[in-house]
């Protein structure tokens, strides 16, 4: 178990900056996620973490020791790959024995570690079998227990649910994150995919351009973004920005914020006319499409909710005082924040 | 064969299919647009010119596949009825050939290896090819691995390059090498082999593995590294493991040419016991013009039927690994 800090990180390619300059740090135990769009340098600044990509500039450091010109083998960490890079010409027991056979662990020791990881992830019964016979979800598990298997400080894990199927995903989520607290060893974890973020996260990282743009709970990043950026990359429908004529600045609002306005909300509210284009039904929510003035804005409501706005109507539609968020025009930076975390 | 047969049923399938709607759409009114009403006899007799149509193509293909297996094979055949031959036998104009008129004999095989040096060729030829083997596969898999995933977009360009050298003929190039066999005192002796066939066995194979090793997710040797491994340690333990059937066709590829090569042994070794067998039976055994024609099958023979053997054991492998290497490399 160990903290992970990376201090003034860059990696250049050619010139153009993977990773641009960031300081980040877990803390003991922590599920960290590195949450961004593809391109953004998260698993970039993962490889740089497990060794496997030298940074240009900066330092890493595990458990307090500067590990940034080590190799891999001496960082004492466990990567789970996206492909979970099984080793295809060996069984399920020499996949998982493999990290304890190059720490030269004796005969009797490595059968007992293996039965005991194989035991937590629940693949005893198929520690004779090649890695191509197995399911995705097995294969993910026998990634998972050879990487617990040598008991490391820290686990690296590269969108390990984007090869499953989305059914296979819930429950695959479920089980890390319960693996995670069980084992409570430090855990960075990189995805794409906001719901992954949010529902294991304890905190948040999320990236763009090689930069962080905000670290938080899931609650803050959802909540309180720091830009419009994180405002409208988490959140599906994500928030909507309306440009304040009066302020110049731009006010965003979650969909479920958004509802029809009654008489008898008080001074609190925000009323905006809200012209409807299309409606969406989603099962469990309905969406409604529109416009507020130039911009584009959407509602969300239960699907049972009896809210019934026509379409191609204009009607007035109100938001929470507490629940806008004010940003910037240009640079798209929060203006309204709390300081808590990064401020321009 | 069998995969050939299935696709030209399918063609079959496909054709009748069109046929049957030309044959059925502008005659009879279309009760809905999908279905196509069909007539009976015509459909019976289309059925039946299928049929024909079928059995015909697997009839032109077996005998084209037999045609060419007996022509592959004859001189094999001939090859082994004649080492068993006796001389009046064999060079009588008016005895039919395919047949022993004489009772078969062993004595060309024993000429050969009681008269002649075969047995001390064939041991050269071992020697040579297994350490042609060994320094072809030390050269070749470094080569070919840091010019798949250390050289960036140069490794191609490179590789290619390399590719070329393997073009250049022998006939040409054992004119210098044989300065260099003389410089280093190897002239007449198997060893100027060992050094001259790597030359040509090195960039073919490195070209040949380059593309298997790109085959190999990188994902692998990282996750080897992350393991445990540094990174050597991480190829042997995954890339080599993986690339078997790559090796494979290295090792069969320089053991193979090993024993056929002919210019370069003729040139460089003179004495009998230095010589290998590609060069020791012709030159032993046509004396003058005197051909033992029956020994000089023999001594074909001998080497053959292993190599035909070892070839058939992997040939799925051996194609698998030349195949991958054209598409990828």
């Amino acid at each position: 178990m160990a903290v992970v800090e990376v201090r003034e990180l860059s990696k250049r390619f050619d010139g153009v900056a993977a990773v641009d300059g960031i300081d980040l740090a877990s803390t003991d135990g922590e599920f960290l996620v590195l949450l961004g769009p593809s391109g953004c340098g998260k698993t970039t600044l993962l490889r740089m973490i497990g060794g496997l990509e030298p940074p240009t500039d900066g330092d890493i450091l595990i458990g307090g020791r500067v590990v940034t010109n080590l190799p891999p083998r001496a960082r004492q960490i466990a990567m789970v790959f996206q492909s979970y890079a099984l080793y295809p010409h060996m069984t399920v027991y020499n996949n998982i024995a493999f990290p304890l056979k190059a720490a030269k662990l004796p005969k009797a020791e490595q059968t007992r570690r293996v039965a005991w990881a194989a035991g937590i992830l629940g693949i005893e019964g198929f520690l004779d079998r090649k890695p191509r016979q197995l399911s995705g979800g097995q294969r993910q598990r026998v990634a998972l227990a050879r990487a617990l298997v040598r008991e490391p400080t820290v686990f690296l894990l590269d969108e390990p649910l984007s090869n499953l199927d989305a059914q296979r995903r819930a429950s695959a989520r479920d089980e890390l994150q319960g693996f995670q607290r069980r084992v409570g060893t430090t855990t960075i974890y990189v995805t794409h995919d906001q719901v992954e973020a949010m529902g294991m996260g304890d905190r948040i990282a999320v990236m763009e351009q090689g930069r962080i743009r905000q670290v938080g709970t899931p609650h803050e990043i959802y909540d309180e973004p720091a830009d419009t950026f994180v405002a409208t990359f988490l959140g599906s429908p994500p928030m909507n920005l309306i440009p304040d004529a009066a302020s110049g600045e731009l006010l965003g609002f979650r969909p479920e914020h958004f509802i029809p306005w009654e008489a008898g909300m008080g001074n609190d509210w925000v009323r905006f006319p809200y012209h409807v284009h299309r409606t969406e039904y989603l099962g469990a929510e309905r969406l409604l499409y529109g416009e507020v003035g130039e911009a584009k804005a959407v509602a969300r409501f239960p699907a049972n909710s009896d809210i019934n706005t026509e379409i191609g109507s204009t009607t007035d539609y109100a938001v929470r005082r507490n629940d806008l968020k004010r940003f910037h025009p240009e640079t798209g930076l929060r203006l309204d924040r709390p300081t808590n975390g990064r401020q321009p | 064969m069998t995969e050939t047969a299935r696709r030209l049923q399918e063609d079959d399938k496909t054709t009748r299919r069109q046929v049957g709607a030309t044959l059925a759409s502008p005659a009879v009114a279309m009760p809905g647009p999908n279905a196509p009403v069909w007539d009976d006899a015509a459909n019976e007799r289309e059925r039946r010119q299928a049929r024909i149509r079928q059995v015909a193509t697997r009839g032109v293909l077996y005998v084209t596949a037999t045609f060419f297996a007996l022509f592959a094979a004859l001189p094999f055949a001939w090859m082994i009825l004649t080492v068993f031959k006796q001389n009046t036998d064999l060079y009588d104009p008016n005895r039919n050939p395919v047949l022993f008129n004489d009772p078969p004999t062993l004595g060309n095989i024993t000429f050969l290896f009681e008269r002649t040096e075969y047995a001390t060729f064939a041991r050269n030829t071992l020697v040579v090819a297994v350490l042609v083997v060994l320094v072809t596969l030390i050269g070749a898999v470094p080569a070919a691995y840091s010019l798949s995933r250390l050289a960036g977009r140069w490794g191609e360009g490179l590789g290619i390059a390399i590719f070329l050298v393997y073009l250049v003929p022998p006939t040409l190039l054992f004119i210098p090498l044989s300065r260099v066999v003389a410089d280093l005192g190897l002239r007449n002796t198997w060893w100027a082999m060992v050094l001259v066939y790597p030359t040509f066995t090195i960039p073919f194979c490195t070209w040949l593995l380059m593309g298997f090793f790109k085959s190999i997710p990188r994902d692998i040797e990282e996750q080897a590294m992350i393991d445990g491994y540094s990174r050597l340690g991480a190829i042997w333990r995954t890339v080599l493991p993986v690339s078997v059937p790559g090796l494979l066709t290295v090792v069969v590829f320089s053991f193979a040419l090993t024993m056929h090569e002919f210019v370069y042994a003729l040139a460089f070794v003179t004495s009998s016991h230095q010589k290998t067998i590609s060069i020791g039976v012709t030159t032993e055994l046509i004396r003058g013009d005197v051909f033992f024609w029956q020994s000089l099958m023999a001594a074909a023979a001998i080497v053959a039927i292993p190599i035909a053997l070892l070839y058939n054991l992997f040939l799925d492998r051996f194609i698998a690994g030349f195949t991958l290497g054209a598409v990828k490399g």
